[in-house]
């Protein structure tokens, strides 16, 4: 049968974000994939170099539309690794609290993505009403819906406002009060496990020479997580489990996702309970002059797609030598996802492209 | 997974009679959070156009633009920020440097307009622009525009525990009240290393302090130089505009500091303290300033007075290439600045420092010369090319009470105590006066009495014509005599030194203050002549204010010099009085009475000098 050269994005119904997969079919079934990125390329770790430590900030965040918030986390941890900041019990409590409502918020976006490249588009719809009440509870913490520039190198930059915990708590527990419309809808529909199971199989051995992280690793029966092994912030304070799954199909994936969030959601309210009083930031030294020792600094967070990893170098001056960061898409999307989508038929371009969750600016740095 | 029953989708129809979970926009407005960080808002009475917020802005959406109507004064530029929404983030770290906190950002989030020039916007608040914040009711999301602001509708605003600047101040180490009150050493330790670029370290760099200084020196560039561990080059940024930092980072009068944005709700840049680390640091000026004086003019200048002025003078005479000699009636340099302040506030080396230095460039100091006496003043005019009277106030001025003649006048107290035979306290002193020079008397006059008296008891208290909110003491004095034990009468003024049956002073009798000043706010005290206080006392200083002493000028001479009508020498923008030839600068001229004017009207000065003198330099038509 003939070759044919299919181009999936940029501009498709199916594709989230600016990136565009080359596909060569025969029949429906594909060949060869080829990723493209470089639809978004703004040259983030560049333009850091021409900006102060703290003009870096509005910029980090801006590499993650989904989820700006472990951008900002661990450029934070990086400057404060190199500079040696010390940060206050509460500041690392509010990160916590403050990640994980992020992580939620992020994996709702995701939901909607990948229940809408299914069809379910009730589902998509809740998944999106839901994010947005979280954006509502950054929007009063931040005063930022998306980009909330919150976390700061010696802490965060303002403390919670009065009756924050009341709201963060009201709203979770709404969004967690229609777990059992999701799982009616989705999670337990039978036409979700018609169309996820055993679609983008990776095995376990395969998904670490390959490089995946996150939930992409996880739902191949690996528990790996960079909170546990490495606890940054409050994570090693309030105890939390890890969700697998064993098959490392799309259905895995997904189903890990959601264990992720509701475990999410019961971290926060542990956090929430053994929050400590205190200041919430230590002063740093008066950002247009702040030099930081010459010095390098490895720094690596879970976010909400994995193992989120950044390289900092300072040659002693006001700006970053150096910034390089390691981010989950960058496996997912540009190795995992070609090796995937081999003998994939076309209508699942879609379904295993989203289950990897690729965020394209993650990748164009 | 379980089969579903085929009953199962009719369970969604409860939905239908949920409430829709989306806002029906936009007649359903959607209520930004308190902290919304929206479009700006600036208060322009307190903005300072320090510029900060355009700095830190990493999108480079603020530029400073200059507003006609505001008259920039020290301390306030007469530049505003112009935001630029095509480039904004809305990131908020405009709002966390301002140091006025002046800049907070509002709840609105709509622009809509037809013009892409209105995106570029300076942005005022209600108080500033009533016009264009429309009343709550008014506002619509079809007129809201940059133009059509809602009223009271604050956004993310600043807090001071937050500001990316630092308010407190790196703590000077001084040496401890009970313990520098019995002797006269300096009480100010000096920054270390590490403390003075931490302190460095807070500068924004925004200037406003050079403007308020009246010597306009370059105060970020020296800051930024200590900051760089390099002091050396900081005291090179400083000679170029003053000749005595030694002297004037422990006494200066610290206008610039005033200024500072930090004060405005924090503490100010330590700006004198870093001069003087500077000044400190640096061993051997010579060494590491190298300068070299123009070549030689052939021309003459004669300093009356060794003082800040006559010093400054010299200083920048010398590297025109100009001979100088200045004459003065001390032992050494420094003019009033050796003898008033006392040795635990500027030791008579700091001052020497800076002398011996300027005297290095070749200079000619004739100590121990009193013009009038030793040399006569149509002597100097006749032998020198131009003459520099930088003579300061001299003379106490006394409160000619009944039996004043019996006090001893601050002057000499102070004098006696710096460079002479220290003066024997009385076991009760009473100072009369509330200025620096008051507190300066009060607080030697305390130390000797421990000195001189150790475990007797002592008193030692100030009697000033003003209250507490107008006392012309700066702060800080008042506090550290407060500290030592000074005790205060404010509002309260002399009536009659009473004397015992001996002729020795027995006290002081005192009359409330009704007023210090008249309606025109001239001084013009009155008093309750009917509420008395007697204060008990063996020694009284006076210490209210100090006079020039004109008496070597002869008597022709002295006819043509021109005085304004606050007493003061009248002088042209290049500092030549109305005699031709003769200039002045210092106490006798401006009316801050203070060093680093005097550098200023000396810098002047010696810019007229040189145009007059010098055969280059074309002569002014105004001189």
């Amino acid at each position: 049968m003939r070759e044919l050269e299919l181009y999936f994005g940029p501009q498709h119904m199916g594709m989230v974000g600016n990136f565009s997969i080359t596909l060569k079919v025969e029949g429906d079934r594909v060949v060869e994939a080829v990723s493209n990125p470089g639809y978004l390329h703004r040259g983030f770790e560049k333009l850091m170099e021409y900006r102060t430590w703290i003009q870096n900030f509005p910029i980090v965040c801006r590499m993650n539309v989904v989820e700006p918030d472990s951008m900002e986390m661990i450029y934070a941890m990086g400057v404060e690794k190199l500079a040696k900041l010390e940060v206050p019990e509460r500041a690392h409590y509010i990160r916590s609290i403050y990640l994980e409502l992020a992580r939620v918020g992020s994996h709702l976006f995701g939901l909607w993505a990948y229940s809408n490249m299914l069809g379910f588009d009730t589902v998509a719809q809740w998944a999106m009403y839901h994010r947005d009440l979280i954006l509502d509870l950054f929007e009063e913490l931040t005063g930022g819906r998306v980009y909330h520039i919150y976390i700061w190198p010696g802490g965060v930059r303002r403390d919670f406002p009065k009756g924050f915990k009341d709201k963060i708590v009201t709203t979770l527990h709404s969004i967690g009060g229609c777990v059992p419309d999701y799982n009616n809808t989705f999670f337990e529909n039978r036409m979700f496990y018609k169309r996820t199971e055993g679609i983008g199989k990776i095995s376990q051995k395969e998904a670490m020479e390959l490089g995946a992280v996150g939930q992409v690793l996880r739902a191949t029966g690996m528990k790996h997580d960079i909170r546990k092994t490495e606890p940054y912030a409050a994570y090693d304070k309030v105890p939390w489990d890890v969700p697998t799954r064993e098959n490392g199909d799309a259905c895995s994936r997904v189903l890990v996702i959601r264990d992720e969030m509701i475990e999410s959601v019961h971290m926060i309210f542990k956090l929430l309970d053994n929050m400590p009083e205190g200041p919430v930031y230590n002063r740093v030294p008066n950002p247009l002059k702040w030099t930081i020792p010459k010095g390098d600094a490895w720094v690596r967070i879970e976010s909400s797609r994995g193992e989120l990893g950044l390289y900092l170098v300072s040659d002693g001056g006001d700006k970053p030598y150096r910034a390089h960061f390691r981010t989950p898409s960058y496996p997912h999307g540009l190795i995992i996802l070609e090796k995937l989508l081999e003998n994939a038929s076309i209508a699942d371009v879609g379904n295993i492209m989203i289950s990897l969750y690729v965020v394209a600016p993650e990748i164009d740095r | 997974m379980k089969k579903g029953s085929v009953f199962n989708p009719f369970k969604a129809i409860r939905f239908l009679f949920q409430k829709p979970k989306t806002l029906c926009y936009p007649f359903e407005p959607k209520e930004p959070a308190k902290r919304y960080r929206g479009f700006h808002l600036n208060d322009w009475d307190a903005c300072t156009g320090c510029g900060n917020c355009a700095d830190i802005c990493p999108n480079e959406a603020i530029e400073m633009v200059e507003i006609a109507e505001i008259k920039p004064e020290p301390g306030r530029k007469n530049e505003r920020p112009k935001l630029d929404y095509g480039r904004c983030c809305f990131c908020g770290l405009c709002v966390d440097i301002c140091p006025p906190g002046c800049l907070s950002l509002s709840g609105d989030y709509f622009h809509i307009h037809f013009d892409t020039d209105t995106f570029t916007f300076i942005p005022k608040n209600e108080k500033s622009d009533g016009e264009h914040f429309l009343a709550p009711p008014d506002y619509s999301i079809l007129k809201a525009s940059l133009s059509h602001r809602k009223k009271d509708f604050p956004g993310f605003s600043t807090d001071l525990d937050y500001a990316l600047f630092e308010p407190e101040r790196v703590p000077m180490p001084q040496v401890e009240p009970e313990k520098r009150k019995l002797s006269f050493i300096e009480q100010v330790l000096g920054y270390s290393e590490e403390e003075a670029i931490k302190e460095a370290e807070r500068c924004l760099e925004c200037q406003l302090c050079e403007e308020a200084c009246p010597a306009h020196l370059k105060i970020s560039d020296y800051v930024r130089a200590i900051r760089m561990r390099d002091p050396e080059e900081s005291l090179r940024k400083i000679f170029e505009d003053n000749p005595i930092p030694s002297i004037c980072g422990r006494i200066c009068m610290k206008h610039c500091e005033d200024a500072c944005s930090l004060a405005i709700r924090g503490e100010a840049l330590s700006i004198r303290w870093l001069k003087r680390f500077a000044a400190d640091s640096v061993r051997d000026y010579k060494k590491v300033l190298e300068q070299k004086p123009a070549p030689p003019s052939g021309k003459k200048l004669a300093v009356v007075g060794a003082g800040p002025s006559g010093l400054s003078v010299a200083y920048f005479s010398a590297l025109k290439g100009h001979h100088v000699t200045v004459f003065d009636s001390l032992p050494g340099g420094g003019g009033m600045i050796r003898v008033g302040p006392p040795l635990y506030r500027l030791p008579i080396e700091a001052i020497d420092k800076d002398v011996n230095y300027i005297a290095s460039l070749g200079v000619e100091f004739r100590f121990n010369t009193t013009i009038g006496k030793d040399i006569l003043f149509e002597d100097l005019l006749n032998r020198f090319d131009a003459v520099f009277l930088g003579i300061g106030t001299t003379v106490s001025r006394s409160t000619r009470v009944k039996n004043a003649e019996k006090c001893i006048l601050a002057l000499d107290f102070l004098e006696r105590n710096k460079i002479g035979e220290r003066v024997k306290p009385g076991r009760k002193i009473v100072v009369i006066g509330g200025g620096n020079v008051a507190m300066d008397v009060a607080r030697e006059a305390i130390r000797l009495q421990y000195m001189n008296y150790p475990g007797e008891e002592i008193q030692t208290s100030a009697v000033s014509l003003e209250d507490w909110d107008i006392m012309p003491a700066s702060r800080e004095e008042i506090e550290e005599a407060k500290e030592e034990g000074v005790r205060f009468h404010p509002a309260w003024g002399p009536k009659e030194v009473v004397l015992d049956e001996n002729g020795d002073i027995k006290g002081l009798l005192c009359m409330k203050v009704k007023r210090v000043f008249d309606e025109q706010g001239r001084f013009s005290p009155s008093f309750y002549e009917d509420e008395e206080m007697f204060l008990e006392a063996d020694m009284i200083i006076e210490a209210i204010g100090q006079a020039p002493d004109f008496s070597f000028i002869p008597k022709e001479l002295f006819e043509n010099l021109k005085f304004t009508p606050r007493r003061k020498v009248q002088v042209d923008e290049f500092g030549m009085t109305s005699i031709p030839g003769v200039f002045a600068g210092g106490d006798i001229v401006n009316i801050n009475l203070d060093a680093v004017t005097a550098i200023a009207d000396a810098r002047a000065a010696s810019e007229g000098i040189d145009r007059r003198i010098s055969p280059k330099a074309p002569l002014p038509t105004s001189l």
